[in-house]
């Protein structure tokens, strides 16, 4: 049963590729985006990976798709067809498919439980994480404590790349800024928007903060959160308005919750040194080391959602402003 | 099983070079970018591919379950590079919106033509 369905989604999926491609509307093309975005996260559920299902789901199928319209309405909306080398590009990803195609014959058995890829680093996390941490969600745990040296970098490279695309959008020019609410922005008009928005906003935002926090217990973060937050106030600002969104969060407040969350990071790491441990270690932040690493994941979870939250709003607003 | 498995990397590899095409063949970049993004899910699918053990669950612990679960390593990196995806994404998209500010197009071909004069 789930066999057919895995095959049935992922044959969707491979449809869809084709589709986005083929799409000379980019328009269409971005809504497939959306499409593919969700049947990977439906596969990656049926793959177990629960925190990712809902990473893609909230991020690939929600975020993206907004993003990329907005890309779409400050530049153009129609691609012209024509691709000189179309034939030699067929030859070359035609040719590499099939190599990529007969290597997967050499791979471990699906599924195998004495793959390299299991029998390396992992049953040490699966084992270790009760007696150390003692959390439920092992992914968590590596994510927090056991890796976080790579989870510090990520967030990083979040803030980097939210920070790149202020420094080329800008955040449009003061005067328009301050401007007073145009009462027709957004969806204001359209009633039904308007109500379903009105319903769905608070429980996004609940489920959002649900995730955050209860990302020890269950699948959850502050990536998915932070996605899953932007997502509700994106919403609002789509339904509302952006200047009425701006006014709920404004920049100067964005920019704080960016740069806030990477040094709420840093700092627990530091509290670790201070404490007489080493950088990133939660261990001497509580009187007994397994509360230590609980308070730290959750901190730096936090610190996580913060930056998500405010890079993916900054990102959105710096393209809303630019198409003023 | 058997034949899923193989099923998920082969379209993983067929995937991989939709994406791959889209960057080379089309000269529209946001279209590239597009072509970007698929290369990238293709990428994330072999990763949670790699990690499904036989019988296995979700690695969260619960009192009811196998006790059998899947690799937990290829989710954290994934699920982090998903978010970091959209991050390069947005900044990719920044770049095109300054090129049509500048050029006027975001057709390759037409960019290239403008620097040559």
């Amino acid at each position: 049963m789930i066999v057919m369905f895995g095959i049935f989604l992922l044959t969707l999926l491979v449809i869809t590729a084709v589709a986005i491609v083929r799409a000379e509307n980019l328009f269409v093309a971005v809504m497939l985006m959306g499409i593919a975005s969700l049947l990977i996260a439906a596969n990656f559920f049926i793959l177990d990976a629960a925190d990712v299902a809902l990473t893609e789901a909230a991020v690939g199928a929600g975020i993206s798709t907004v993003l990329f319209l907005s890309a779409l309405a400050l530049t153009s909306e129609r691609e012209r067809a024509k691709s000189p080398n179309k034939v030699l590009s067929f030859l070359v990803v035609g040719a590499a498919a099939l190599v990529l195609i007969y290597a997967t014959f050499d791979k471990p058995r699906f599924g195998d439980p004495q793959a390299p890829v299991q029998t390396h680093v992992a049953p040490w996390y699966l084992e270790k994480t009760p007696e150390y941490i003692d959390i439920p969600n092992v992914v968590t745990a590596v994510l927090g404590s056991f890796r976080g040296y790579d989870t510090l970098g990520e967030v990083f490279v979040v803030f980097t790349a939210g920070i790149g695309v202020l420094f080329l959008l800008g955040r449009g020019r003061p005067s328009e800024r301050s401007e007073v609410i145009n009462e027709n922005e957004g969806l204001r008009h359209h009633l039904i928007p308007r109500v379903v928005g009105r319903v769905l906003i608070p429980f996004i935002l609940l489920f959002g903060l649900y995730v955050q926090f209860h990302g020890e217990y269950g699948p959850g973060g502050g990536f998915q959160a932070g996605a899953l937050i932007a997502a509700a106030i994106i919403l609002f600002a789509l339904i509302e308005g952006e200047q009425r969104a701006l006014r709920v969060l404004p920049h100067r407040l964005l920019l704080g919750l960016m740069s806030a969350g990477p040094l709420l990071y840093g700092a627990v790491g530091i509290a670790g040194i201070v404490l007489g441990g080493n950088f990133l270690d939660y261990s001497p932040l509580a009187s007994n080391p397994i509360k230590g690493q609980q308070l730290g994941i959750l901190i730096i979870e936090a610190g996580v959602g913060i930056t998500v939250t405010g890079v993916l709003l900054s990102v959105f607003h710096a393209f809303a402003a630019r198409g003023r | 099983m058997e034949l899923l498995g193989l099923y998920h990397y082969w379209v993983f590899a067929i995937l991989l070079m939709i994406g791959f095409y889209a960057v080379i063949a089309k000269l529209n970049l946001v279209k590239k970018l597009i072509g970007l993004s698929l290369f990238q899910s293709a990428v994330f699918l072999l990763y949670i591919t790699m990690g499904k053990v036989e019988l296995g669950t979700a690695p969260i612990f619960s009192d009811s379950g196998s006790g059998i679960f899947s690799n937990p390593l290829p989710q954290v990196l994934i699920l982090t590079a998903i978010v970091v995806g959209i991050s390069t994404t947005a900044l990719g998209l920044g770049i095109v919106v300054r090129i049509k500010e500048e050029y006027g197009s975001i057709e390759e071909d037409e960019i290239q033509e403008i620097d040559r004069r």
